[in-house]
C-alpha cells in the first residue's frame, strides 16, 4: 500500500468517526431536550402571568417574572406545614430505616447464628410481597394503635428494610474480617464495632442507601394520603394535590406549576448533586435484581 | 471469645451465695446469639407487624364483609371472590393495568436500548446526557402528574404544538376514555425510560469486548454484531426489565389518582386505584382484602415465572 492511500483511508476513518460522534451527540441532545422539556415548561409557566398562561400557541418565556405566583400559592394553603411534615417524616423515617437496616445487616454479615442464612432468605422474601397489599390491614392496625393522623403512623410502617439489609450486608461481607477480629480482641462489643468500625468503612454504601430513602420517602403519596386526614398533617405531595382540588381557590396553572416546583426542587437538587452515585447504585443493584 | 467471657461455673457459684436468685453469666455463644437476635429484632418485628401480619389478616378479611364501622367483620365465605369474578370494573381495572404495562414496556425498552447503545461509547458530556435522561426517574409522582396534566391540556397544552404542526388535532387526553391510557403511557415512558437505559448501559458494559473482536475478524457487520452478540448477551437484562415493569405497573397509583382519578368511565382505573377506592372510599374492606390477595398472587406468580423461566428463555 502506498503512502497516499494509507493516508486517505486514515482520513476516511477519521471523518467517519467524526460523523458518527456528531450523530450520537445530535441524538442525545434531542433526547435530553425532550426529557428536560416538561421541567422547563413547569419552570417557565410558574413565572407567567395569567394572560400568558392562557395563550395558544404558547409563549416560551414570560415577559416578566411573576414571582407573585409563588407567594399566592404559598398563601393559598398551609404549605409551611406541608414542608415541615414532609421534612419530619422523611428524615425520621430515613434515620430509623438506616438504623434498622444496619443492625440487621451487621447481624447477618458478622454474627454467627444457627440457620442464619435461612433467616436472611425470610428478609429477602418480603421483597416479593407488594406493599400495596398491606394497605388495608396496616390501616386497621394503626387505627387500633391510635396512630391515624400522626407522624409515627406515616413513618413506622415503612422503616423495615429488606433492601437496606441486603445492600449493607453485601458491603459488610466485603470487608476484611481482620478489622473485626482486632476490635474484638480489644474488647469492643458488636454495637461498638458496628458504629465505630463497620459503618464508617462502608460509608459510601450507607450514603447511597440514605439518598434512595430520602427520595422515596419525600415522594411517598399513597400511604400518607390514607393515614392522614387533616390539612395540618398532610405532606407536600398530598397537600399539592389538595390545593389543586380545593374549591374556590382560584388557582391557575402558573400557581400549580410554582407549587409543583417547590415540591420537586429538593429531590431534583439531591439527584443532580449525587447523580453519579445514585445512577451507579441503580446500575449495580438492578443487575442483581 | 474466651478472653472476655469468664468461666460460667465460677460466677454461678459466686452468685449462689447471695440472697438474689442466681444470675447466670452467659457463655460466649449464648451472648453472641442474643446479640444476633437483638440486632435483627427491630427489622423482624416491623416485618411481622407490617408485612406478614397483613398477609394473614388480608386472607382472613377476604372471606368477610366489613365496613370498619360495624364492631366485627361478618364471615361470608368466598362471596367476595365470587363478586370479583362477576365485577366488570375488576376486569376493566385488570385490563387497564396490562394495557398500560404493555403499551409502555415495548416503546420504553426500545428507546432505552437505543439510547444506551449510543451512550455506550466514548463521548464528551456522556454523564451529562445520562443524568438528564435519567432525571425523571426519581421525581415526585404527584407533582409530575400535575405538570403533565398541564402539558396534555387539550386546548392550550404544550403537546398540542407538535401535534398541530404535523396536522393532527389534539385529543382530549384526560377527558376522552379512549385517550386516558395512551396519555398515561406517554408519562410512564418519560418517567421510566432513563432507568431502563441505565440498566441496559450496565448490561452493555458487561458484554466481553473479545466477542465483538472475534466476530469482526469473521467479517460481521454492525447489524450482525447487534443481532447476534449484543441482543443475546443482554437478554437476561431485557427479561428482568420486562418483568419488573409489569410488576411496577401493577402498583401504579399516583399518576392515575392525580391525573384522571380513574375516569372517565373507568377508562383509566388501574388495579391499585380500584383497591384504594374499595377500601378507603366505599369502605368495602372485605372486597378490598380479596383484591389485595389477588394482587399478591399475581405478583408471586410473575416472580416465580421469572425465576423458573429465565433460565430457559434467556440465552447467552
Amino acid at each position: 500500500m502506498s503512502q497516499t492511500t494509507l493516508l486517505q483511508s486514515h482520513t476516511a476513518v477519521v471523518i467517519k468517526r467524526a460523523i458518527g460522534s456528531a450523530l450520537s451527540h445530535l441524538a442525545l441532545i434531542g433526547a435530553s431536550l425532550l426529557v428536560g422539556l416538561p421541567f422547563f415548561w413547569m419552570i417557565a409557566t410558574s413565572f407567567k402571568s395569567d394572560v400568558e398562561v392562557g395563550i395558544f400557541p404558547p409563549v416560551w418565556f414570560p415577559q416578566q417574572l411573576m414571582l407573585s405566583n409563588y407567594v399566592e400559592v404559598w398563601n393559598a394553603a398551609p404549605f409551611n406545614l406541608f414542608f415541615i411534615n414532609s421534612i419530619i417524616t422523611t428524615f425520621s423515617g430515613l434515620i430509623l430505616e438506616v438504623i434498622v437496616g444496619a443492625l440487621s445487616a451487621y447481624a447477618f454479615a458478622r454474627i454467627d447464628f444457627p440457620h442464619r442464612d435461612a433467616l436472611f432468605m425470610v428478609v429477602l422474601a418480603t421483597m416479593m410481597i407488594p406493599g400495596e397489599m398491606a394497605l388495608v390491614p396496616n390501616f386497621i392496625t394503626l387505627k387500633q394503635l391510635n396512630w391515624i393522623n400522626t407522624y409515627q403512623g406515616i413513618v413506622i410502617p415503612y422503616v423495615s428494610s429488606a433492601f437496606g439489609c441486603f445492600l449493607l450486608r453485601q458491603a459488610l461481607l466485603g470487608l476484611s474480617p481482620d478489622y473485626f477480629d482486632a476490635a474484638k480482641i480489644d474488647g469492643a462489643g458488636h454495637l461498638r464495632i458496628l458504629v465505630s468500625i463497620a459503618l464508617p468503612m462502608v460509608r459510601p454504601v450507607v450514603a447511597t442507601f440514605a439518598l434512595f430513602l430520602f427520595i422515596g420517602k419525600w415522594n411517598a403519596y399513597l400511604w400518607p394520603l390514607i393515614v392522614t386526614n387533616t390539612w395540618n398533617m398532610r405532606t407536600l405531595p398530598i397537600g399539592l394535590v389538595m390545593v389543586r382540588d380545593a374549591e374556590g381557590a382560584l388557582l391557575g396553572w402558573q400557581h400549580l406549576m410554582a407549587a409543583s416546583l417547590m415540591v420537586l426542587l429538593p429531590v431534583l437538587i439531591v439527584f443532580f448533586i449525587a447523580q453519579k452515585q445514585l445512577i451507579e447504585g441503580i446500575a449495580r443493584g438492578g443487575i442483581k435484581g | 471469645m474466651a478472653v472476655t467471657a469468664p468461666p460460667p461455673m465460677q460466677s454461678a457459684a459466686k452468685n449462689a451465695s447471695s440472697i438474689l436468685p442466681p444470675r447466670k453469666k452467659l457463655t460466649h455463644f449464648q451472648r453472641e446469639r442474643l446479640t444476633f437476635l437483638a440486632f435483627i429484632a427491630p427489622n423482624f418485628l416491623l416485618f411481622a407487624i407490617f408485612t406478614f401480619w397483613p398477609l394473614l389478616y388480608n386472607f382472613f378479611l377476604s372471606f368477610n364483609r366489613w365496613n370498619l364501622l360495624a364492631p366485627k367483620p361478618t364471615w361470608i365465605w368466598v362471596d367476595n371472590y365470587i363478586d370479583m369474578i362477576s365485577d366488570p370494573i375488576f376486569w376493566k381495572a385488570l385490563g387497564n393495568t396490562f394495557y398500560l404495562a404493555g403499551g409502555t414496556i415495548f416503546i420504553r425498552l426500545a428507546l432505552a436500548l437505543g439510547l444506551a447503545l449510543v451512550l455506550n461509547q466514548k463521548l464528551a458530556m456522556r454523564s451529562v446526557y445520562r443524568a438528564i435522561i435519567f432525571s425523571p426517574t426519581f421525581t415526585t409522582g404527584a407533582a409530575i402528574a400535575i405538570v403533565w396534566s398541564w402539558i396534555l391540556h387539550e386546548d392550550i397544552g404544550l403537546l398540542r404544538l407538535p401535534l398541530n404542526a404535523i396536522g393532527l388535532i389534539s385529543p382530549n387526553w384526560l377527558g376522552d376514555p379512549n385517550w386516558t391510557i395512551p396519555a398515561l403511557i406517554i408519562v410512564s415512558i418519560w418517567k421510566g425510560m432513563g432507568y431502563d437505559m441505565v440498566i441496559f448501559l450496565a448490561g452493555l458494559q458487561g458484554v466481553p469486548v473479545e466477542l465483538y473482536e472475534a466476530a469482526r475478524v469473521d467479517g460481521a457487520g454492525r447489524w450482525a454484531l447487534f443481532r447476534h452478540i449484543t441482543l443475546p448477551m443482554i437478554s437476561p437484562i431485557t427479561f428482568f426489565l420486562v418483568v419488573t415493569s409489569i410488576i411496577s405497573a401493577l402498583q401504579v397509583f399516583d399518576l392515575v389518582a392525580v391525573m384522571t382519578g380513574g375516569g372517565p368511565m373507568n377508562s383509566s382505573k388501574v388495579y391499585v386505584f380500584y383497591l384504594y377506592e374499595n377500601a378507603f372510599r366505599y369502605y368495602r374492606i372485605g372486597y378490598a382484602a380479596a383484591l389485595s390477595m389477588v394482587l399478591f398472587v399475581i405478583t408471586l406468580a410473575i416472580t416465580i415465572f421469572q425465576t423458573r423461566l429465565s433460565k430457559r428463555w434467556v440465552h447467552y
